[in-house]
């Protein structure tokens, strides 16, 4: 048999695929326990103000239905994340809009739905914020009447979570020096960029069932969640405090879950804590199951945000000193913002050398629903601004957007703006080379300066080059100690026991491969475990690009180990069979019993990080950039069309090449959607369009081709040279095409979603468009229906 | 799902008479149901106030499609997948096909009925503005027996319509009198694919040399309901496709223009986009 069997980097069938195809993989609606009741969250109907009262109609027997109320909460009335501002349920004070005030369950499901519209809440309302701008007035004015957030013990000011100042050395150093180079400057180029709120959009709302155990005295023992997730350890932790219970008395098993894009990460600890008090109180299980208008009306969006610019150039195209400014629109409690004002302040600088920069950033606190996390975390929203920026310096001072670039990429050797030293190889003048290449960039920037002057369809071409740290952040995968187990059973099969999570990206399969690839066995002889944190440790949460990289690294180790182990006590021979194989697991557990290898994380290379400068090796790794967006703008109808995608990047060693492909293919799906579709239209905190109707989403029909292109550089930190894919696909569309639609039409949009009608409002007011309407009808205030 | 199925009763009338008796028994008490793709969107979102359906689905009197020499009949219960597999109107009425193309899902036009896209009344709809540019008439059948007015009396505003608590919408007729007409039809829509218009635009005209002897126009979300352009129409008939002319229409139009802002678009530009598609369709006649 030949030995070498190389699955990584093949495309095997994915592990819960057939399961899938087949329509026999259960989701959590799937499911039901004996006894089981339906649980309902009822909600606030103001954004900001007092519970006076609540009254529940008598036309409805309450005596059916389990009714809990914050008084009910065993432990601690609280979500916790980094702080504990988040109540579970609202006491008293109402900060958003749909905020959780009671919870309702019965037998029927069908019953809930006239006892939450007989239940009348009065309040006592008070002004709210809505925007970054509002939230920062309040500040400023000094007016506590709108001081919606009082501050934290975790670095949070009234109305502000979380503030971070990152230089790129000593801060009065970097002061001075960017007060010389502003002063000496050849061009100072000043720019502000804002993107919107954006909906994850799973496939499968969010649910869970819950069940709670008492012991003989009827003392709460334990609780048991089942749900759709991405990180069962987060709930875990969320229950403790709810219940008072110890970690081991929390249970969470992640099922089959249908995509989360982040929008899994946190609001899992919100529903699940709420399910498991109506189980508390009820003594059944209790499935709470959202629909599509609560989950997008309810549940956490991308942040908003602001980016301002600063930029000292020279003539040459230099880049001698930024300032940056960064600010987020958090909703109404703390949730993740810090963390994903974090992503946002680290990658703001971008792939550029900065001899000196200054960024701030801040996370608001408005009263809508808490924004949370969703693929990117932030960096979508600071590298939107970063790119479109370099598109305006190029402009301005005469170069090409790619000439720019060039002249300031970071390569091998160079320090990054937090002062890590790219000690692996990066080549973003290749990148950027082979990106233009890909897309015949240079030829169709050319053709359709040509072509727009007689057509009505004006096209253009444009890129962002970027980077997208994989990992948590600094010293944040020391800190989660991620530990991963792998069982040899009798038989012979690897067992994987991990918490990270399979939710349509592919946790098992690539994991699998790892095991495979490593202990040198059939890709179908390696299992691997359901996440039930009564089973599996905790491998950390599914997020941040890590999976592959961090998780997939232990699974290596492990197998290692166990290959170690069977040398050494089985004489398994070098190179083994998969029948050596066998026959040493099975020797092992006649002798010894069960055969475990358990690996916790260390840095393969030292990693240094100063969390009060922000300054240091801020990610392991990084993948590396260049996506190339062509577009079509009809000056018809206002409508631009991404009309050919390119997607060049750099994730070291590609796994599966079949997910890979179909990951970049996504993120850039979704990138579109940011960039040209998905608006979220609210009102005083509340989200008008919360269905697929008018949230609009991009379709097959309205995407380009996307043409995937990867280079293969091995990274030390991953297994078998990989490195994080998941979030940077986010990141590079919305300024590549914003810059390809400045190309098209000459004009700069810096604000996404860019919708017709805004395209519309500037090449009708600005250009004077093409339009020769009758100029005695006012359009805008005609919008009645004369007999 | 914000409505409980438990407080909707729903009867299923096994013929057409058996459906208009308990229509007529009743006055106003029941709704009639077809594929039911509007319906049960308002069942989900917790608006539908009318508690009685009545399935008309099944009636087989409904569904059907007929060329005679100077017609097409088509009968109200006919899906939008029965429309685009239809080889006769694929040849006489190309709009349709296209408007029906581009309504919904696959599984949507499975399901939905063109009877169903009339009488629901949405000034957004698609294939409306086809029916009316194609001259189409409506036949409306009660107890009392049939009556046949031209489509573009139907609609009377906002969801309102001539259509009587008692009557079901029976036949739709367009006369196969297009050979020889540049047709055009066009919708902006907030996507691609499984979109409600913004504005669309559907256009007929004929032309002798440069001159337009014949032009019917039918438009979605230009007002508050489907419109037949009859201003523009006046304002091209026996005219010039030249500059004078395609600037006197976009006047005319902008005259029987009442667009509106929602949650879609704004009025300014569905009023805007109206008068660009009408531009593109007469310019398209010079080619």
């Amino acid at each position: 048999m030949a030995q070498h069997m190389s699955i990584l980097g093949a495309s095997p069938i994915r592990k819960e695929g057939r399961a899938k195809v087949l329509g026999a993989a259960k989701y959590i609606d799937d499911l039901s326990l004996p006894g089981m009741w339906h649980g309902v969250t009822v909600r606030s109907s103001i954004a900001r103000g007092r519970i006076r009262s609540i009254t529940f109609d008598p036309s409805i027997d309450w005596s059916q239905y389990t009714i809990v109320r914050a008084a009910d909460i065993p432990g601690e009335n609280t979500i916790v994340h980094l702080t504990k501002d988040h109540p579970c349920l609202a006491a008293e004070a109402i900060n958003h809009p749909f905020e959780p005030i009671l919870l309702l369950a019965h037998p029927d499901k069908a019953a809930l739905l006239a006892a939450v519209a007989a239940i009348h809440i009065d309040y006592d309302e008070l002004p709210g914020v809505f925007t970054i701008e509002e939230s920062e007035a309040a500040v400023t004015s000094g007016s506590t009447e709108k001081i919606i957030w009082p501050g934290s013990d975790a670095g949070g000011t009234a109305n502000c979570f979380k503030q971070y100042l990152m230089y790129t050395g000593d801060a009065e150093e970097t002061e001075a020096g960017l007060a010389a180079a502003f002063a000496q400057a050849d061009f100072i180029v000043e720019g502000e960029y804002s993107t919107g709120a954006q909906e994850q959009l799973y496939i499968e709302p969010n649910g869970v069932i819950a069940e709670c155990f008492r012991d003989t005295d009827g003392n709460i023992e334990s609780v048991c969640v089942r749900g759709s997730m991405q990180c069962p350890y987060y709930l875990v932790h969320a229950l403790t405090l709810v219940f008072n219970l110890p970690q081991e008395k929390c249970r969470v098993i992640q099922v089959e879950t249908g995509g989360a894009f982040g929008g899994k990460e946190d609001f899992p600890s919100v529903i699940g804590s709420h399910a498991a008090l109506l189980a508390m109180k009820s003594g059944h299980p209790v499935k709470i199951i959202y629909d599509r208008a609560e989950d997008m009306a309810a549940t956490t969006k991308r942040h908003p945000s602001r980016i301002r610019h600063r930029t000292a150039v020279s003539k040459d195209g230099k880049l001698l000193a930024g300032e940056i400014e960064v600010a987020i629109d958090g909703g109404a409690y703390a949730t993740l913002s810090p963390v994903v004002l974090s992503r946002a302040t680290i990658h703001a600088p971008g792939p550029y050398k900065w001899p000196h920069l200054r960024v701030r950033a801040k996370a608001m606190a408005t009263n809508v629903p808490p924004h949370g996390a969703f693929r990117g975390f932030g960096a979508p929203q600071s590298l939107f601004g970063l790119e479109r920026h370099m598109d305006k310096i190029a402009h301005t001072i005469g170069l090409t957007p790619e000439e720019l670039r060039r002249r300031n990429f970071l390569a091998t050797g160079d320090k990054t703006a937090t002062g890590q030293p790219l000690i692996e190889h990066v080549d973003m003048q290749h990148l950027l080379t082979r990106g233009l290449a890909e897309s015949n960039y240079h030829a169709k920037l050319a053709r359709f300066a040509e072509e727009n002057k007689t057509s009505p369809i004006k096209r253009g071409v444009g890129f962002a080059t970027f980077m997208h740290g994989t990992g948590f952040t600094g010293s944040g995968e020391r800190r989660l100690d991620s530990l991963v187990h792998l069982d040899i059973t009798p038989q012979g099969r690897p067992n994987i026991l991990v918490s990270s999570t399979e939710f349509g990206q592919g946790t098992n399969t690539i994991l699998c491969q790892v095991a495979a690839e490593t202990l040198q066995l059939p890709y179908e002889d390696i299992l691997i475990e359901r996440p039930d944190t009564s089973i599996v440790p905790n491998s950390g949460p599914t997020v941040a690009s890590r999976t592959a990289m961090i998780v997939g690294k232990l699974v290596e180790r492990a197998s290692l180990q166990i290959l170690d182990t069977l040398r050494k006590s089985e004489g398994l021979p070098t190179p083994h069979t998969r029948e050596d194989f066998i026959t040493a697991a099975h020797c092992y557990h006649l002798k010894h019993g069960a055969l475990r290898a358990s690996v916790r994380y260390e840095p393969p290379a030292p990693i240094f990080w100063d969390d009060e400068k922000y300054r240091g090796d801020a990610y392991p790794g990084y993948a590396w950039a260049v996506y190339v967006a062509e577009v079509a703008v009809d000056t018809r109808t206002y409508m631009a069309t991404c009309t050919r995608f390119d997607a060049l990047q750099e994730v070291g060693r590609v796994m599966h090449p079949v997910l890979a492909k179909g990951q970049i293919e996504g993120g850039v799906a979704q990138g579109i959607g940011y960039a040209l579709y998905e608006k979220c239209v609210w009102q005083n905190g509340r989200m008008m369009n919360n269905q697929m109707t008018n949230y609009i989403m991009p379709t097959s029909a309205d995407l380009p081709d996307i043409h995937v292109h990867f280079e293969e550089v091995p990274s030390i930190h991953g297994p078998g040279g990989a490195k994080g894919i998941g979030e940077l696909p986010m990141d590079g569309p919305a300024p590549a095409i914003l810059n390809a639609i400045e190309n098209a039409l000459g004009i700069a949009f810096n604000t996404i979603p860019l919708l017709p009608e805004d395209i519309f409002e500037r090449l009708t007011s600005i250009n004077g468009g093409t339009e020769d309407l009758d100029s005695t009808i006012d359009l805008d205030t005609q919008t009645e229906v004369p007999a | 799902m914000h409505s409980n199925v438990l407080d909707y009763a729903l009867t299923a009338p096994a013929t057409l008479e058996a459906a208009l008796h308990l229509l007529a028994s009743e006055p106003g008490q029941h709704i009639p149901i077809a594929g039911g793709t509007e319906l049960m969107v308002a069942l989900g979102a917790g608006r539908l106030t009318p508690k009685s359906l009545i399935s008309i689905q099944h009636l087989r009197e409904l569904r059907f499609i007929t060329v005679d020499e100077t017609h097409i009949h088509i009968g109200s219960g006919t899906t939008f997948t029965d429309i685009r597999r239809n080889p006769d109107i694929a040849r006489d009425l190309p709009l349709l096909i296209q408007s029906a193309s581009w309504t919904g899902s696959i599984a949507n036009q499975n399901r939905g009925t063109l009877g169903g896209n009339i009488c629901n009344a949405s000034p957004a709809a698609d294939t409306p503005p086809a029916l009316l540019a194609y001259n189409a008439t409506v036949t409306l059948v009660s107890i009392n027996g049939p009556r046949t007015l031209p489509y573009t009396d139907f609609h009377l505003g906002y969801k309102r319509t001539v259509l009587r608590s008692d009557e079901l919408l029976h036949t739709i007729t367009i006369p196969r009198a297009f050979t020889g007409y540049r047709q055009y039809i066009r919708k902006v829509g907030t996507r691609n694919a499984q979109a409600i218009s913004k504005i669309a635009l559907a256009a007929l005209a004929q032309l002798d040399d440069n001159t337009i002897t014949d032009i019917r126009l039918g438009a979605a979300s230009l007002t508050d309901r489907p419109t037949r352009c009859t201003a523009t129409e006046r304002a091209l008939i026996h005219q010039p496709i030249n500059e004078a002319t395609i600037k006197a229409a976009r006047g005319a139009l902008a005259s029987e223009t009442h667009t509106i802002d929602d949650i879609r678009s704004t009025a300014r530009y569905r009023a805007t986009v109206a008068g660009n598609l009408l531009e593109e369709f007469l310019r398209s006649l010079t080619v």
